[in-house]
């Protein structure tokens, strides 16, 4: 077969422009030859017979008249046994595979297969010779650390197959064609561990999307009691530098209750990705008792890789999500930060020319955010079993402020919204979540009156601050000043956790509804005070009591002995008594 | 050899085109005009049109002018005789000295592999408590200085480099004033310093293109060091008036801009040259001190805000002190846990009687009377400021820690501090009654 050859006419930063002669597919990838590489290259648009491409490296080094050799295929991720545990760029090369072959530096030009073709996975046929199956069916299983890794029909195929072959149970490499497949026609098609998947086209082997209702337990007491997340649903935390969107990142990786988390290091600092990098196979996973590692995937296309890979790094990621969904999985993306990548569409749509939408973002920029986030969902397999992913994106606003075009395209389209807020994280108030201004559409772990009667108080008790501020403490009257107590208490006794505090850093969902329970009562108590002063003195022994509890483990003496202190404090001051 | 090309089409700025076939991009040229001869660099080819950005600036250029590829990328020599030396933007030099010309780098190298590096764990003492105690700087650390213009950013930056214990300092001076350059210099000159720094400066009055070289050829030679086992330091001010190079280049090209003119990917721009802060598994480091100057002491202008999305916290300058809010080291907690064990509970406290010293200021300036607690806060926060944040204060850290001790010690009660009685015990100075 002759390869469908370009010649470059032209190239501007990281967009080559290329004639071509033989048909090209949009979005097709193509490898832009210079010294002996080949430098990968998407076809982005095509006018007559050029193709304009964005180059996923360094373009130096490339003349006018360089071949460019169209593969025919597009932009795919391979998907098999042995992603987990590995650490991929945005165009799904393992790292630590490529240090091992160019040292210290990302050398252009390098690809590797992202899955090891020498290692051997234990075989487990589960669809007999005769089975009709479509794609998405499960064929057989091998384990892949603490999962069962189903080998499915690839989702490529349309339409129903039988089974005509399959091995034997037993050893075999990835590549081993481990059954064979027989269309209406009679055509055969066989069947390996791994198969690839174009990765801006959504996996859709399944019976039929469901509504996310199942809480998604995260282990922070702001997020699961007042903003919650369910399994399958989609979250968004905007908010200025500093202000602690990666640590909450972070936390969420390693407490959140779901079978397996990718990271997505898009843009950001390499200097992040290496504490997880280094930091989570030395960690276990309180779930499992395992290396955190073992759940955990990283794709990372750190702030000084290409910019076009960037974009491409989200999507390399939501297809991996996808993949591990179609095993029954609960799988959670979370990606770091979704406004680098709404930069590098910027830059790319300012190369192509293209008339420019607000600050200069190109006019797709909403559907293209909407369409990712679509990509989450909980679906019901075909056999019955249902799995999810769940996407939290950080947002960085330019100045931290939320009425820039990332941060408004993606309230429209996610269920809840976390909102970190420069004056709590300057008043190390963590995690700065704002309390009043974000929202979640979705149902959390603790009884919705008691959380909306504690919103109330919050809401109450931040307008007495506002007075206050213009008529002192002395023009308040003891009521609103007692209301506005109860409020900071809320804070700093529930909101406010310590996220490395081993015990106070994750606070399980039983926990939560327990300890809010018992908070939710002294919010709604009547208490009474001689003055002012006794009121403050009260509440701030009161959260400094609060504050021991959260951090002594539920079932020990101690955590007794201080609820019943806080009990006698109620029943000092409650007016019943 | 190479073909020479007489024909310029265009000049626009500081960029030119020219007719010319078998270009690569990114590839070097020589361009004689009738004020001298300067390099210039293909940034973008289309058809048989090369748009080459000229250096020295399009002054002086004729239509005729001579252009002579040079069939390589910008780059930099790279040998120990750089020690000492000034050399400009494009790295010719700036004293006296002769031009180097072997071991040729290129320049803008690619991105190391995120598996090659290591968790930063060694501190970089300062001598400086506000940097030291409340704000460590880690080696490998990327950190700017936020400061309005008129603040001491580089008398602070060249005090850092002094006392830093590293093995090379290189500092990149972009639009500077030919007088702080020359102080810059004779700073390092004076301690004794200046055979181990290598200076890359461009002045304000020198072509702009030069300045948007200034990083890129700083951190390629930093990296070979780096790479030889070096612990290098790099400092580069003012990183405002890098952007602001961007700028210009961008708008000439006739890019669409983003955000207050600027290009729209001024953050990628200046993420690709902070990331080259490294320490290497089983080699040396780079450490990155930056100045970004606050056009209106704006921390939401776009080059402080897209600086600090990428650096791994900030320092703000403020009234020529080190602001405790605000500033911010992202990496202290990978050090201040093991310098000594009562480092983090004086930085904490400390800071937070500090904070409570601002709301007495606050109450007192609106004419509210002091109780006995806030004039003790009173007394504590102008000691503070004086002993501590004080620039031209310069003790080691375990000095500034046991002085933070006695500050405490001489204005509180151990309990009003709300340290642990264990610390208390151990540290909390006895009085001589």
């Amino acid at each position: 077969m002759s390869e469908n050859i370009g010649k470059i006419v032209g190239v501007n930063g990281n967009l080559i422009t290329v004639r071509f002669e033989e048909a090209i597919t949009q979005n097709e990838v193509g490898y832009a030859r210079t010294g002996g590489i080949g430098l990968r290259a998407e076809v982005i648009r095509i006018r007559g017979d050029r193709a304009e491409m964005q180059v996923f490296e360094d373009t130096a080094g490339l003349k006018v008249g360089d071949d460019v050799v169209f593969s025919g295929n597009l932009l795919s991720v391979e998907l098999g046994p042995g992603l987990l545990g590995q650490v991929f760029d945005g165009l799904q090369n393992p790292l630590p595979k490529l240090a091992e072959q160019c040292g210290f530096f990302l050398q252009r030009g390098t690809y590797l297969q992202a899955l090891d073709r020498d290692r051997k996975w234990d075989y487990t046929p589960v669809a007999k010779k005769g089975d009709e199956v479509q794609a998405g069916d499960t064929i057989g299983t091998v384990p892949e650390g603490i999962f069962t890794h189903r080998i499915m029909v690839p989702f490529r195929l349309s339409g129903k197959y039988t089974v005509e072959e399959t091995v034997a149970a037993g050893s075999y490499g990835i590549e081993t064609v481990v059954a064979k497949l027989k269309d209406a026609r009679g055509t055969l098609v066989d069947v390996t561990m791994v198969q690839v998947w174009p990765v801006k086209v959504p996996i859709k082997a399944y019976a039929e999307r469901l509504r996310p209702v199942e809480p998604l337990v995260t282990k922070v007491r702001i997020i699961d009691t007042f903003f919650p997340v369910a399994r399958g649903g989609v979250y968004c935390i905007p908010g200025p530098f500093g202000a602690g969107k990666t640590v909450l990142q972070q936390i969420t990786s390693k407490y959140a209750d779901v079978d397996i988390v990718l990271v997505a290091a898009c843009g950001e600092r390499a200097g992040e990705v290496v504490e997880t990098l280094r930091e989570f196979p030395e960690l276990t996973d309180p779930r499992t008792g395992r290396s955190l590692m073992e759940r955990t995937m990283i794709v990372c296309n750190t702030s000084s890789m290409p910019v076009a890979a960037r974009e491409a790094s989200v999507y390399t990621a939501v297809t991996i999500c996808e993949y591990y969904r179609q095993m029954g999985l609960n799988v959670l993306l979370l990606a770091d930060s979704t406004s680098r990548w709404a930069q590098a569409l910027r830059e790319m749509s300012g190369r192509l020319e293209e008339i420019p939408g607000e600050e200069a973002f190109p006019a797709y920029l909403e559907s293209t955010i909407a369409s990712f986030y679509e990509r989450g969902g909980v679906v019901r397999l075909r056999d019955g079993s249902t799995g999810s992913v769940t996407i939290g994106g950080t947002v960085s606003p330019a100045g931290g402020n939320f009425d820039e075009p990332v941060t408004q395209a993606t309230l429209k389209v996610v269920g809840a919204f976390h909102g970190l807020n420069r004056e709590r994280s300057d008043a190390r108030r963590y995690p700065a979540i704002h309390p009043l201004d974000s929202w979640s559409r979705y149902t959390g772990v603790v009884d919705a009156a008691q959380v909306a009667d504690a919103r109330r108080i919050l809401r109450q008790g931040s307008e007495v601050n506002q007075m206050m501020k213009v008529v002192g403490e002395e023009g308040t009257s003891i009521e609103d000043f007692v209301l506005y107590l109860k409020s900071e208490y809320l804070d700093a006794a529930y909101l406010q956790q310590d996220s490395f505090h081993d015990v106070d850093g994750a606070t399980s969902a039983d926990r939560q509804q327990y300890v809010f329970g018992k908070i939710h009562g002294i919010l709604m108590a009547t208490v009474k005070f001689a003055d002012k002063d006794a009121a403050r003195k009260w509440f701030l022994q009161l959260t400094s009591v609060t504050k021991d509890w959260n951090r002594v483990a539920m079932d020990t003496d101690e955590f007794k002995q201080l609820e019943r202190r806080i009990d006698a404090m109620l029943a000092e001051v409650s007016e019943n008594a | 050899m190479h073909k020479v090309y007489h024909r310029i089409e265009q000049v626009a700025g500081s960029v030119i085109t020219v007719r010319a076939d078998g270009v690569a991009y990114g590839e070097l040229a020589q361009v004689v005009g009738t004020l001298g001869t300067s390099l210039a660099q293909v940034i973008r080819l289309d058809g048989e049109k090369v748009f080459l950005q000229v250096f020295a600036g399009s002054r002086g250029i004729a239509t005729d002018a001579q252009v002579r590829f040079l069939g390589h990328k910008m780059d930099v020599s790279f040998t120990d005789a750089l020690l000492g030396r000034v050399f400009n933007g494009s790295g010719e030099p700036r004293d006296n000295g002769p031009a180097l010309d072997e071991h040729r780098i290129a320049i803008g190298g690619p991105s190391v592999n995120p598996a090659k590096r290591i968790i930063p764990r060694k501190m970089v003492r300062t001598g400086i408590p506000m940097i030291d105690v409340f704000n460590s700087l880690v080696e490998s650390q990327k950190l700017p200085i936020f400061a309005a213009a008129g603040e001491p950013y580089n008398q602070l930056l060249a005090r850092i480099a002094l006392q830093a214990e590293v093995d090379i300092i290189i500092l990149g001076g972009m639009g500077l004033k030919h007088d702080d350059y020359l102080q810059f210099r004779d700073t390092l000159e004076k301690n004794g310093a200046l055979s181990r720094s290598i200076l890359f400066i461009h002045t304000a009055a020198d072509p702009t293109v030069e300045c948007q070289m200034v990083p890129d050829i700083s951190l390629a030679v930093a990296e070979q060091f780096a790479l030889q086992n070096k612990r290098v330091l790099v400092l580069l001010t003012d990183m405002t008036s890098f952007a602001d190079a961007l700028k210009e280049i961008a708008i000439t090209m006739e890019q669409i801009p983003a955000n207050r003119g600027y290009p729209g990917d001024l953050y990628s721009q200046l993420a690709s040259r902070y990331e080259k802060a490294v320490d290497f598994e089983g080699a040396g480091s780079i450490t990155i001190l930056a100045v970004t100057t606050m056009p209106g002491d704006d921390v939401t202008h776009p080059v402080p805000d897209n600086t600090g999305y990428i650096t791994e916290g900030q320092f703000y300058l403020r009234n020529g002190r080190i602001e405790p809010f605000g500033s911010l080291s992202r990496l202290k907690q990978q050090v201040n846990g093991r310098t000594r064990e009562d480092h983090r509970t004086v930085m904490n406290t400390m800071i937070q009687l500090y904070a409570s010293y601002k709301e007495t200021l606050e109450k007192q300036s609106m004419g509210f009377r002091m109780s006995a607690w806030d004039r003790k806060l009173l007394r504590y926060g102008e000691r503070f400021e004086k002993e501590m944040m004080d620039l031209s204060v310069n003790i080691p850290l375990e000095a500034a820690l046991d002085l933070g001790w006695q500050i405490m010690a001489d204005c509180f009660e151990p309990e009003e501090t709300g340290i642990s009685s264990k610390l208390i015990e151990k540290f909390w100075p006895k009085k001589n009654a």
